[in-house]
């Protein structure tokens, strides 16, 4: 670690650093919930979406937090009182986690991990046992389908997303996210450096295979079928309310952050701008808001098949996990660590 | 069998199917009440659900949650007084509600509504179809998890209701149609407009044709899915698209035409072989495209004259019984109009389509799984007001 941070002290970097994350987080949500949830939609279904509150209702969301904030916090009767109320948080907590490893700049990381790949991925595991616990602790068997709906698919999709991955870190050499980016920023496409290389012009497999197991991990639709709103009510979420309840949309939408920034390091290039040097001070600032459109652009995908398409049933995208995806992935890696040997 | 006999094997049974036991695994079976308040049913419809994982053991649909007693209500009112009941049975399609009762009525009266009448009210009566059927297009893509599509349906079933609006007055409970006729002519460039709706739905069914018919996630989950097979359609009294979408070509627009003038133009019945749910949504959305067409050569001709026959200010209907059934947008409605020459009607007996087929649910349900149920619902495409009336 060069640069700024290493002047200062602990409890100063350690403020820093915790200011970043929940600005990383949060705002990211809030932005995706309102150019994504309120106004894209709004316009693919031909309506305006919020408009009264705040310019162009850009102050919707803020409304809808204080609408939260003030409603009752109601656990049903028969629920496991402490399973019930500890499962957003835990959901919340993978969300954070995801982010800890993720560079936005030269310098501007939280910790330099060589296994970056690899806690992402452990971590990002975590939201299951939130998951498992709303749907079982609610005592609601709307939320107990919704859960172990919800188990099953994130476990069927964990694989893909892993083994998409696997070809990424082969090609680049490194698990660590940072060294992800350098490797793209320092490649070549046959000779000519001058965007470098990202890894979807090789990884294109890759890319989709990470795309759609996102999708599915996310549990947008198609995949929505733990939340199914036509039949289970909303699946695990079905007995909450006001701050909780929050939490988990929150949780929802700073995860799809949290994954395409992932996916935009892998795949996109992450925070690197051709044309200038990897290690300039100036990426530290231009990085996180490359690195953040990439993020819109990416979240704006997973959105846009959200509100289209309708959704599988469980034993047809549990089809689609393990007889499709996993065997493409698998393939993707034999054919990337041959051409890596050979080349 | 007396009542406590029957309880008391209902319950067993009830009982073996909640204690179904997988052999591998010990497992129990659950109870899963699906409404009377859920998402995906358009009211107050409840299906208690046996449930072996996530398979139906059994599933049996609890209705009259909404019973508001329109037969009973009927026998108080007048004869112009009943449209404004019968409007409320089927909700989205409000005027071919009207239709069979008055024709009924006629027939008691044994007048018949003047020609111009005759066409307007079939135009109407295929406006309130388009309105309804809308609807479902849109409203299956959200049974199947689709959630914009239904956005679609809201915007251009407003171009239909606005021209029912401009002609009846009513949006939703037009209350236009009379013994004898209609209650006023058609505005001043009505025609022309309708006839400019017509083509916006015809781009609907294009755009969801596109959108949701083609979409292979849609085709998995609705292809071979709840099929009824023909014969076990009819037994149970299916009707409408549901028994033409099993292979049944039979339409009363073209097969019993009384009142309506349905055989003046060239049309076509739609079937389809399969019985499944993707079947049921494809034969509604070419019956869609079928009533725009119909409705656009009903505009061309469209004959000059009176909109009322010579009926009496009081209506008193001669003593006598009669029966019509019409092909209304959810399947076949009759009225069976009994009456002792009163002011009122001495008894009057609605046959609902969408009660007959809810009640194959039961026989459909067993052994899908939760999702399908979903699907299977929404295929059916029943409205409540038109089960429990």
């Amino acid at each position: 670690m060069i640069g700024v941070l290493s002047e200062l002290s602990y409890w100063q970097v350690t403020s820093i650093r915790v200011a970043a994350g929940l600005v990383a987080v949060l705002l990211v949500a809030g932005t995706l919930v309102y150019a994504h949830l309120f106004k894209m939609v709004s316009f693919m279904q031909s309506r305006l979406g919020p408009m009264e509150a705040g310019p162009y209702g850009s102050l919707q969301l803020a409304a809808e937090i204080g609408k939260f904030l003030q409603k009752e916090d109601i656990v049903p009767r028969r629920a496991d009182r402490f399973v019930f109320k500890a499962a957003p948080f835990v959901v919340l907590t993978s969300t954070f986690l995801l982010l800890v490893v993720l560079p936005g700049g030269p310098d501007a990381w939280f910790i330099s991990n060589d296994l970056g790949v690899y806690l992402a991925m452990a971590v990002s595991s975590v939201s299951v046992i939130g998951i498992l616990m709303a749907g079982w602790g609610s005592a609601s068997k709307y939320s107990l389908l919704g859960g172990l709906r919800a188990t099953g698919q994130l476990i069927a999709y964990e694989l893909p997303l892993l083994l998409a991955v696997v070809g990424v870190v082969i090609q680049a050499e490194t698990m660590n996210l940072q060294g992800i980016v350098l490797a793209q920023a320092d490649g070549e496409i046959f000779g000519w450096g001058a965007i470098g290389n990202p890894f979807i012009l090789t990884q294109f497999v890759g890319f989709l295979i990470f795309m759609v197991a996102m999708q599915a991990e996310l549990t947008q639709t198609p995949f929505d079928m733990p939340v199914a709103e036509s039949e289970l009510v909303t699946g695990y979420m079905t007995e909450y309310s006001g701050l909780r309840f929050l939490l988990f949309f929150i949780g929802e939408f700073a995860t799809a952050g949290v994954f395409s920034a992932i996916a935009a390091v892998l795949f996109l290039g992450g925070w690197y701008v051709p044309g200038l040097d990897p290690s300039d001070n100036l990426l530290n600032v231009i990085g996180p808001l490359v690195l953040f459109g990439k993020v819109v652009l990416l979240t704006f995908v997973v959105f846009w098949v959200r509100f289209t398409f309708p959704r599988f049933r469980e034993d047809q995208l549990q089809r689609l996990a393990w007889k499709f995806l996993v065997p493409l992935a698998l393939a993707n890696i034999v054919v990337t660590g041959v051409l890596k040997v050979v080349v | 069998m007396t009542v406590t006999e029957r309880q008391q094997l209902s319950y067993i049974a009830a009982q073996a199917a909640d204690a179904r036991v997988n052999l591998e695994i010990e497992t129990e079976g659950m109870t899963l009440n699906i409404g009377p308040q859920h998402p995906a049913t358009h009211g107050t419809l409840r299906i208690v659900a046996k449930l072996d994982g996530e398979q139906v053991v059994s599933a049996e649909p609890v209705m009259g949650y909404m019973h508001r007693g329109y037969e009973k209500l009927a026998e108080v009112r007048t004869y112009p007084q009943v449209t404004t009941l019968i409007n409320r049975i089927d909700w989205l399609g409000s005027f071919a509600n009207e239709v069979p009762f008055i024709l009924a009525a006629e027939q008691l009266m044994e007048v018949e509504a003047p020609p111009r009448a005759q066409w307007i009210r079939t135009i109407l009566f295929e406006l309130s179809r388009i309105a309804n059927v809308t609807l479902f297009l849109g409203d299956m893509a959200v049974q199947v998890g689709a959630i914009t599509p239904v956005f679609f349906a809201f915007r251009d079933r407003e171009h239909v209701l606005n021209q029912i609006e401009a002609a009846t007055g009513g949006r939703f409970h037009p209350n236009f149609d009379r013994i004898g006729g209609l209650k006023d002519d058609l505005p001043a460039g009505w025609v022309a407009e309708t006839r400019r709706a017509m083509g916006k739905i015809r781009a609907f069914c294009d755009q969801i044709e596109e959108l949701v018919e083609g979409n292979e996630i849609f085709q998995a989950r609705t292809r071979g899915i709840g099929v009824i097979p023909a014969d076990v359609g009819l037994s149970y009294g299916l009707t409408g698209a549901n028994i033409r979408a099993s292979g049944v070509d039979w339409d009363l627009r073209r097969d019993s035409p009384c009142g309506l003038v349905h055989d003046q133009v060239d049309w076509k019945v739609w079937t389809h072989p399969d019985g499944d749910s993707f079947a049921r949504f494809w034969v509604r959305l070419q019956e869609t495209r079928e009533a725009t067409k119909i409705v656009d050569q009903l505009l061309d001709g469209i004959p000059p004259g009176p909109i009322m026959a010579k009926v009496p200010v009081i209506i008193k209907v001669p003593a006598g019984e009669a029966h019509v059934e019409t092909e209304n947008p959810l399947g076949v409605m009759g009225y069976y109009v009994v009456s002792k020459g009163d002011l009122f009607p001495f008894r009057v007996k609605i046959r609902s389509a969408s009660f007959s087929n809810v009640s194959i649910t039961p026989w459909l349900l067993k052994g899908v799984y939760v999702p399908d149920i979903i699907t299977i619902l929404g295929s059916l495409y029943f409205i409540l007001g038109d089960i429990d009336r």
